[in-house]
C-alpha cells in the first residue's frame, strides 16, 4: 500500500485491518497523532484528510491511499511551529500533552470549516457564523481533554483566528 | 545519567519552620513567572514520546483478556483456538504471578497477586501475544474461557449494612471527639443529611500502557507511571527479582490523577511475556480495559451532621462514611478527610467504614478524600447557612477556628478567609439572590453558589541530583514525573533562580526508577518535594561556587550564567572545572505534627438550569486558591483549570455504572462514561492569593494539583441549588434527578 | 477485528451485486462499523468500499425537493446552502450529532444505519438479543437509563441513536436504494428502521447486497417553521436522552401542518400520527400542546432508570411546540 503523508510518500504492507492510525503510529513511526480510545471518543487522534480533521482511529488505512494526509508532525517541528502550535504553547492549551495533537489538528480543521462558513450546533444563526468562545467550545468538543486546559484551548484558537469574542457564555442560544 | 562520583548530599528532614528561603533572594527572577511549559514545543508538535511509543526490533504486541465473569474462577484456557490464527504468537498467563489488581500510590510491595480466582468482572487473566496489534487484539477477544462461576457481592445497596472498619490510612478509619448527640440536641441550628457519591473513573487521556525488555536478567519497562521509583519496586516484588532489577522509565505520562500511581496488570503481563518469548513486548490497555481493571474512586454513602450555635459558630460536626473496596484491600477513600481540619466544633465524628464490593479496586483518584466529601460537607454547609438565612460566604468567615479543632495545633498558614473575601469581590457575589429560583432569562434558571476548598498538604521524602556542566549549562537528575503537572518547568525554575540561569539553560531529567529516587506525582505533592530536593542541591551548589570564590554564599550573587562578588563576575563554565554537582534530599518531620497543613481556597459559580428539561450549563466560575508560593503562575492556574473542571465533571456527570446482577461496568468507554467536554466548562476564572509557608518546605509553597477539585462540585450543586431551588443530594446531578423538582410548565 | 476481505466498488450496481453474500458489508465513512468490528460486535467477512463511489452529491430537483448522495458527509449535508435555507431542521439535527470530525467522515447512508447504542449491544462479554438472537436482553432488568419507552418489546428495548435520521422522519424522507439484482426500490423513511418484535437483530428492511444510494426530500413546505431540539446529558458530544425534530406551518392562527419525530425514545425516529392529528387544524396553546404530549407518551413503558424520559418527551414536545408557535 502507498500512502502519502505530511507530503512525503509511503509504501508498506501493514496489516488489513490496520486503522490510519496505527499506521502512523506502528508502522511510520509517527506518533504524534495519540490513541485514547480507539472508537472516535476521544479525538486524540485527530489528523488532516483532504485538508479535512478526522478520527485516524476509526478509519481503515486501506482506504486513505490516494488520500493527501497531514499529522501534527506534517504542521511544525519545535523552531518552526505552526501558529497553532505557538498559540497553544503559549496559552498553555495543554497540561500533560496527550490529546494535544488532536487539539491542534482538530483547531486547524475547524478554523478552516469556519472560513467556509460551516454552521455548528452553537450558531445562533445558520448562515450568518461568527466566532465566539461558545463556538469554539462547542467545535472542538470533539477532543477530550482530561487535564481540562479548554479554557486555555479556546483562548489560544482564538488568538489564531484572530477574532475578538464575546467572553462569558449565551447558554440558550 | 551520570557516573556514581562522589557528590555531596544536602539533606534536610522538615523538622523545623523555615523561616528563609533562598527563592526569595534569586537574582535571576524566574520563580513563580509565567513561563511557558518547558516541554511545551515537543508536546505541540507532537515529539513528546510516550510510553507505547518506544519501538525495540522484534516487538510482539500483546493484548490483555479480561474475565467475563464478576466473581468465581478460570477452569481452562484454550490457547489452541487462537494460536493457530495468523499472526498470533501464544498465550501467556501465570495464575500467580499475574497482579490481581493496581498497586496502591506509594506501596513499595506488589499489589495482591492471582487472577485464576476471579474477584471482579474484566480482571486481567492472561495476554495473547502476536506479530501485529491487530492480530493480538483479534485473538484476545476470542480466546476461549471456561469459568466456574461464584456468587459475587455486586451490589452496594444490598452489601451496605455488612461493613467492617479498614485499618488506617493517611486519616483514621474512626474518630470522635466529645458528644457529637449531645451537640445536635443543644445547637441553635442544625443539618443532618445524607449524601451519595458515585464511582468514578480518573479517565486519563492515555491509557495504560508497557513496553517491557529483559536484559539478561534486568527488565526495563516503558510505562505510564506515577511514581517510578516505588513503582519499580512493585514490579520487582511481584515478579520475585531484585529491586536492582527492574528499571521504569516515564518520561511523559499522558494523565494520571492517581490512576497511574501504582503498577497496573499490564505490567506483570508484559514483563512475564517478554520473558517467556525473549522479545520486548508492547501492552497497551484497550480503553475499556482501563475502566474494567484499573482503578475507581470508590462511591460513598455520607451522612453530615452540623450543629451551630445561635451565631451559626459550629458546636459539632459529623461526618460518617461509608466506601466501597475488594475484599482483603486496605485503601479506604477518606471522605472525612478534610473535615478533620477545615471547621471547628469541639463535638466531632468522623468514620469511614467499608463494605467489601466485587468491584475494580477502588484507589487513589485526584484528591482522594476531599473530592467527594466536601461535595457532601459543602452542601450541608450551604443548607445551614440557607435554614440560618445568612451568606454562604460569612457562615464560613465565622467558622475560621485559630487551631486545629482536634490537634490543638496551629494552621501553617491558611489563607482561607482571603480566598472567600477576594472571591466574593471579583465574582460579584452580592448579586446574588438569596431566595432560590428567583432569576430567569427565557427558559434558563439563573443562580450562584459557593463552597470553600481544601486540601491537606503532603510532603514525600525526596532526592535530586543537580550538576553544573563544564559548558555552564545545569542538569537535573530525579525520578519524579511530569504527568502535565509542569515538573519540569518548575524545577527548571527553580534551579534556574538559585544557579543564576536562564531555566533554557537547565536540562531536566525526569521519570527513570534508576535516577534519584522520588516519591513520584500524587497527593499533590510532587511540586513541593522534587522542588526541595532541587533546591537543597543547588544550595549546595551555591556553596561550592562561593567556597570557589573564597567568599560566604551571601556575598555571591549568581545571575545569567555569572557568578558575581566582590566586584567581580565570573561565567560558571569557568567557575565549575569539570562540573560540579550535588544531591538534595528532603524528608518529612516534626513538622507534620507540629502544625496543620492545607491549601484552601474558594470556589463560585453561576450555573443556568433549564426549566424545561432540568440541563445544566455552567456559565461562569471563579476559583481563588492559597497554596504557598506558586512556582509558575502559568502551569499552577492550569493545575486549578483541571482540578475545576474535574469538580464539574463530578457534579453533573461522571458516574461508573454497574450491573447489580454481574458486576460488569457497563458504561466502560468515553461516549457513555461523561468526562467534561469543552463546550460543558466555560472561560473559567483563577486568582491566587500571595501566601508564604515557612512549615512546609523551604520553597515556602504548598500542593496545588488537587485543590482546584476539592469543593468546586458543591459550588455547582449549591448554584443549582439557588438557580431552581431543587436540592439534589446523590451526586452526579443529571437532569433526570432534577426534572421531578421543576414546575410545571 | 476478524480478518475480512476488502474490496473497492466502482458502481453502485457492481457493489451490491458483489455483497449479495451474507457476511459482507459495505463500508464508507466507517465511523460504526469499524468501531463495532473491533469490539466483535460486528464480524463482517468481506466489506465492499463504497466510499469512492459517485454518490457524494446534493442536487435540487425540479420539483424544488433534494437529492442527497448517499455518500455526502454529514458535515456538507448541513452546511449545504439549500439545506439550511429550506431543511434548517436537518441542518440543525446533524450538527446536534457527534463531533466536527466525526461527522467530516460519517455518511448521509450510514448514519441511517447506525446501530444502537445500548450498552450490552457495544460488549460481547453479555446477553444481548440484537447482537446475538435468543441470548437474552441484559436491559431488561439492568442499566436502561439511556434506553426506549416507546414501540420496546421484551426481547429488546435499544434505541435508534441518530439525529439525523428523525429530522429526515419528520421530513418525510424517502430512501432510495439498489439491490443485488439490480433493482431499485424506493423507501419511505417511515418503514425503514424496524421496531424490534421478536427478531430485534434487524434493524432496517434492507436486504443483503442492498445499498443506499440518495435520500429524498420532498419539496419544503412553504412557511414551515423547524427545530430540532436535542436533550442529552453533556452539552456536547452526547448522544439524545430524547430529541424532537418539528416542522409546523401556521396559517390564519392555526395549526395547518406538523411533522413530529423523535429521538431517544425508540428502536427508530418515532412519529405518531395521532399527535400531529390533535393539533392541526387547532389554535396554538397549552392545552393543546399539553394533549398532543399525553398522545405521545399514553402506551410509553419506562424500565426503572429511563422512567424519567416519559416527563422529559412531554416537556420538550411542549416547549418546541411553544416556541415554533408562540402558543403559551
Amino acid at each position: 500500500m502507498r500512502f502519502t503523508i505530511n507530503g512525503r510518500l509511503h509504501e508498506v504492507e501493514p496489516d488489513i485491518r490496520t486503522s490510519l492510525l496505527d499506521l502512523c503510529r506502528e508502522h511510520l513511526g509517527l506518533t504524534g497523532p495519540k490513541k485514547g480510545c480507539d472508537h472516535g471518543q476521544c479525538g486524540a487522534c485527530t489528523i488532516l484528510v483532504n485538508g479535512r480533521r478526522v478520527n485516524s482511529c476509526l478509519s481503515l488505512a486501506v482506504m486513505h491511499q490516494e488520500d493527501e494526509i497531514v499529522t501534527i508532525e506534517g504542521l511544525g517541528e519545535p523552531g518552526s511551529l505552526h501558529p497553532m502550535q505557538q498559540a497553544f504553547l503559549h496559552h498553555d492549551g495543554y497540561q500533560c500533552g496527550y490529546c494535544t495533537p488532536g487539539q491542534i489538528c482538530s483547531a486547524v480543521g475547524m478554523l478552516d470549516e469556519i472560513a467556509k462558513g460551516w454552521p455548528s450546533h452553537a450558531s445562533t444563526d445558520l448562515e450568518q457564523v461568527s466566532l465566539d468562545d461558545a463556538e469554539i467550545s462547542e467545535r472542538m468538543s470533539g477532543n477530550l481533554c482530561r487535564c481540562a486546559a479548554y479554557p486555555n484551548i479556546v483562548d489560544a484558537i482564538r488568538e489564531v483566528a484572530g477574532a475578538d469574542a464575546r467572553t462569558g457564555s449565551d447558554v440558550g442560544a | 545519567m551520570f557516573g556514581l562520583g562522589k557528590s555531596h548530599t544536602n539533606s534536610l528532614r522538615m523538622d523545623a519552620p523555615q523561616p528563609t528561603s533562598l527563592l526569595d533572594i534569586g537574582a535571576q527572577n524566574v520563580i513563580g513567572k509565567p513561563l511557558d511549559r518547558y516541554e511545551g514545543p515537543l508536546k505541540v508538535s507532537g515529539r513528546a514520546l510516550y510510553s507505547a511509543e518506544y519501538v525495540f526490533p522484534d516487538m510482539a504486541y500483546g493484548v490483555l483478556v479480561g474475565a467475563r465473569r464478576g466473581a468465581g474462577r478460570v477452569v481452562s484456557i484454550d490457547a489452541e483456538a487462537v494460536t493457530s490464527l495468523p499472526g498470533v504468537i501464544d498465550v501467556v498467563t501465570d495464575f500467580k504471578t499475574f497482579i490481581r489488581n493496581p498497586g496502591q500510590g506509594g506501596e513499595t510491595e506488589a499489589p495482591t497477586q492471582g487472577v485464576e480466582e476471579i474477584v471482579y468482572f474484566g480482571q486481567v487473566i492472561a495476554i495473547v501475544l502476536a506479530e501485529s496489534y491487530e492480530a493480538a487484539r483479534d485473538a484476545a477477544i476470542r480466546l476461549p474461557v471456561e469459568y466456574e462461576e461464584a456468587a459475587g457481592r455486586f451490589d452496594f445497596a444490598a452489601h451496605k449494612h455488612e461493613t467492617d472498619v479498614p485499618p488506617e490510612n493517611n486519616t483514621p478509619a474512626h474518630f470522635g471527639q466529645g458528644d457529637l448527640d449531645q451537640a445536635m440536641a443543644e445547637a441553635a441550628f442544625t443539618v443532618d443529611a445524607s449524601f451519595t457519591t458515585p464511582s468514578q473513573n480518573s479517565a486519563a487521556m492515555e491509557p495504560h500502557a508497557s513496553v517491557a525488555m529483559w536484559d539478561e536478567d534486568r527488565l526495563t519497562l516503558y510505562g505510564s507511571y506515577q511514581i517510578p521509583t516505588k513503582d519499580a519496586m512493585q514490579l520487582a516484588d511481584a515478579l520475585g527479582v531484585g529491586k536492582d532489577q527492574v528499571r521504569i522509565v516515564s518520561h511523559f505520562v499522558g494523565g494520571g490523577f492517581g490512576s497511574k500511581l501504582g503498577i497496573a496488570p499490564e505490567t506483570t503481563a508484559a514483563a512475564i511475556a517478554a520473558k517467556r518469548l525473549g522479545r520486548p513486548v508492547k501492552a497497551v490497555m484497550l480503553r475499556q480495559q482501563v475502566f474494567d481493571a484499573t482503578v475507581r474512586r470508590s462511591n460513598t454513602e455520607q451522612r453530615i451532621r452540623l450543629a451551630a450555635d445561635a451565631h451559626g459558630r459550629l458546636i459539632g460536626i459529623g461526618h460518617e462514611t461509608l466506601t466501597s473496596n475488594l475484599p482483603g484491600e486496605d485503601y479506604f477513600e477518606p471522605a472525612g478527610i478534610g473535615t478533620h481540619f477545615l471547621y471547628p466544633g469541639e463535638h466531632r465524628l468522623i468514620t469511614h467504614d467499608q463494605v467489601r464490593l466485587n468491584l475494580v479496586l477502588s484507589g487513589s483518584m485526584r484528591a482522594p478524600g476531599e473530592a467527594v466529601g466536601m461535595l457532601a460537607l459543602e452542601t450541608a454547609m450551604d443548607m445551614l447557612a440557607e435554614q440560618m438565612a445568612i451568606d454562604p460566604v460569612e457562615l464560613r468567615r465565622r467558622n475560621e477556628p485559630l487551631l486545629d479543632p482536634e490537634k490543638n495545633v496551629p494552621y501553617s498558614s491558611r489563607s482561607l478567609r482571603e480566598c472567600l473575601d477576594l472571591g466574593a469581590q471579583t465574582f460579584g457575589w452580592d448579586a446574588r439572590e438569596t431566595r432560590p429560583a428567583q432569576r430567569r432569562e427565557g427558559e434558563w434558571l439563573i443562580g450562584m453558589g459557593m463552597a470553600a476548598a481544601a486540601r491537606s498538604n503532603l510532603l514525600q521524602s525526596e532526592e535530586a541530583k543537580v550538576r553544573i556542566e563544564p559548558s555552564g549549562r545545569a542538569v537535573i537528575e530525579t525520578a519524579m514525573t511530569d504527568i502535565g503537572t509542569g515538573t519540569y518547568s518548575v524545577l527548571s525554575q527553580i534551579a534556574g533562580e538559585l544557579l543564576g540561569l536562564d531555566p533554557r539553560s537547565v536540562d531536566v531529567r525526569l521519570g527513570d526508577s534508576d535516577m534519584p529516587a522520588s516519591g513520584g506525582s500524587g497527593g499533590s505533592w510532587g511540586a513541593c518535594g522534587s522542588g526541595s530536593a532541587v533546591y537543597l542541591a543547588c544550595e549546595e551548589l551555591r556553596r561550592q561556587l562561593a567556597k570557589t570564590l573564597g567568599v560566604e554564599p551571601g556575598a555571591m550573587t549568581l545571575k545569567d550564567g555569572l557568578a558575581i562578588a566582590q566586584n567581580k563576575s565570573m561565567p560558571l563554565a569557568e567557575l565549575v572545572g569539570d562540573g560540579i554537582e550535588a544531591m538534595g534530599a528532603i524528608s518529612p518531620g516534626k513538622q507534620k505534627d507540629a502544625v496543620t497543613q492545607a491549601s484552601y481556597g474558594a470556589h463560585f459559580a453561576e450555573v443556568a438550569v433549564n426549566a424545561v428539561t432540568g440541563e445544566v450549563r455552567v456559565r461562569r466560575m471563579l476559583g481563588v486558591f492559597a497554596a504557598g508560593r506558586i512556582l509558575n503562575e502559568k502551569t499552577a492556574r492550569s493545575q486549578c483549570l483541571g482540578g475545576m473542571t474535574f469538580g464539574i465533571g463530578a457534579a453533573l456527570t461522571e458516574e461508573l455504572l454497574h450491573d447489580g446482577r454481574t458486576g460488569k461496568l457497563v458504561n466502560r468507554d468515553l461516549a457513555e462514561y461523561h468526562i467534561p467536554v469543552n463546550a460543558d466548562v466555560p472561560q473559567l476564572e483563577v486568582l491566587f492569593v500571595a501566601e508564604r509557608d515557612q512549615h512546609s518546605n523551604p520553597l515556602h509553597a504548598k500542593g496545588l494539583g488537587e485543590l482546584g477539585i476539592s469543593g468546586a462540585g458543591a459550588a455547582i450543586t449549591n448554584a443549582i441549588y439557588n438557580a431552581c431551588g431543587v436540592r439534589v443530594r446523590d451526586y452526579p446531578l443529571t437532569l433526570d434527578k432534577i426534572l421531578p423538582g421543576l414546575p410545571d410548565l | 477485528m476478524k480478518l475480512f476481505d476488502y474490496q473497492r466498488a466502482d458502481t453502485p450496481e457492481q457493489a451490491a451485486a458483489s455483497a449479495v453474500a451474507p457476511g459482507t458489508r459495505f463500508i464508507a465513512g466507517g465511523t460504526n462499523l469499524l468501531d463495532l468490528m473491533k469490539l466483535q460486535v460486528e464480524t463482517p467477512e468481506r466489506l465492499v468500499d463504497v466510499s469512492r463511489l459517485e454518490l457524494a452529491k446534493i442536487e435540487t430537483r425540479e420539483d424544488g425537493g433534494v437529492t442527497i448522495g448517499a455518500m455526502v458527509p454529514n458535515s456538507d449535508l448541513a452546511a449545504d446552502p439549500h439545506v439550511i435555507r429550506n431543511y434548517p431542521v436537518l441542518s440543525r439535527a446533524l450538527l446536534a450529532g457527534a463531533t466536527g470530525q466525526l461527522r467530516n467522515k460519517a455518511t448521509t447512508g450510514g448514519n441511517l444505519l447506525q446501530r444502537t447504542r445500548c450498552y450490552y449491544f457495544y460488549d460481547v462479554a453479555t446477553p444481548c438479543n440484537k447482537r446475538e438472537p435468543g441470548s437474552g436482553c441484559s436491559a431488561i432488568g439492568g442499566v436502561n437509563r439511556i434506553l426506549a419507552i416507546l414501540g420496546t418489546s421484551d426481547q429488546c428495548i435499544a434505541t435508534h441513536p441518530s439525529d439525523m435520521a428523525v429530522a429526515m422522519r419528520a421530513l418525510d424522507a424517502t430512501i432510495v436504494t439498489v439491490k443485488a439484482d439490480g433493482d431499485r426500490r424506493r423507501i419511505p423513511m417511515a418503514e425503514f428502521h424496524r421496531l424490534p418484535g421478536d427478531r430485534p437483530h434487524i434493524d432496517t428492511i434492507l436486504e443483503q447486497g442492498e445499498l443506499i444510494t440518495h435520500v429524498e426530500l420532498p419539496s419544503p413546505p412553504p412557511g414551515g417553521r423547524h427545530a430540532y431540539r436535542k436533550v442529552r446529558d453533556r452539552a456536547s458530544y452526547a448522544f439524545a436522552l430524547v430529541s424532537v425534530a418539528a416542522v409546523i406551518e401556521v396559517e390564519d392562527g392555526r395549526i395547518a401542518k406538523a411533522a413530529l419525530a423523535f429521538g431517544g425514545l425508540a428502536h427508530k425516529p418515532w412519529r405518531d400520527p395521532e399527535v400531529e392529528h390533535i393539533l392541526i387544524g387547532q389554535t396554538p396553546g397549552k392545552a393543546l400542546f399539553e394533549a398532543a404530549a399525553d398522545a405521545l407518551v399514553r402506551d410509553a413503558r419506562g424500565f426503572g432508570h429511563n422512567d424519567f424520559k416519559i416527563p422529559l418527551a412531554r416537556r420538550t414536545l411542549i416547549a418546541t411546540l411553544q416556541d415554533l408557535t408562540g402558543g403559551r
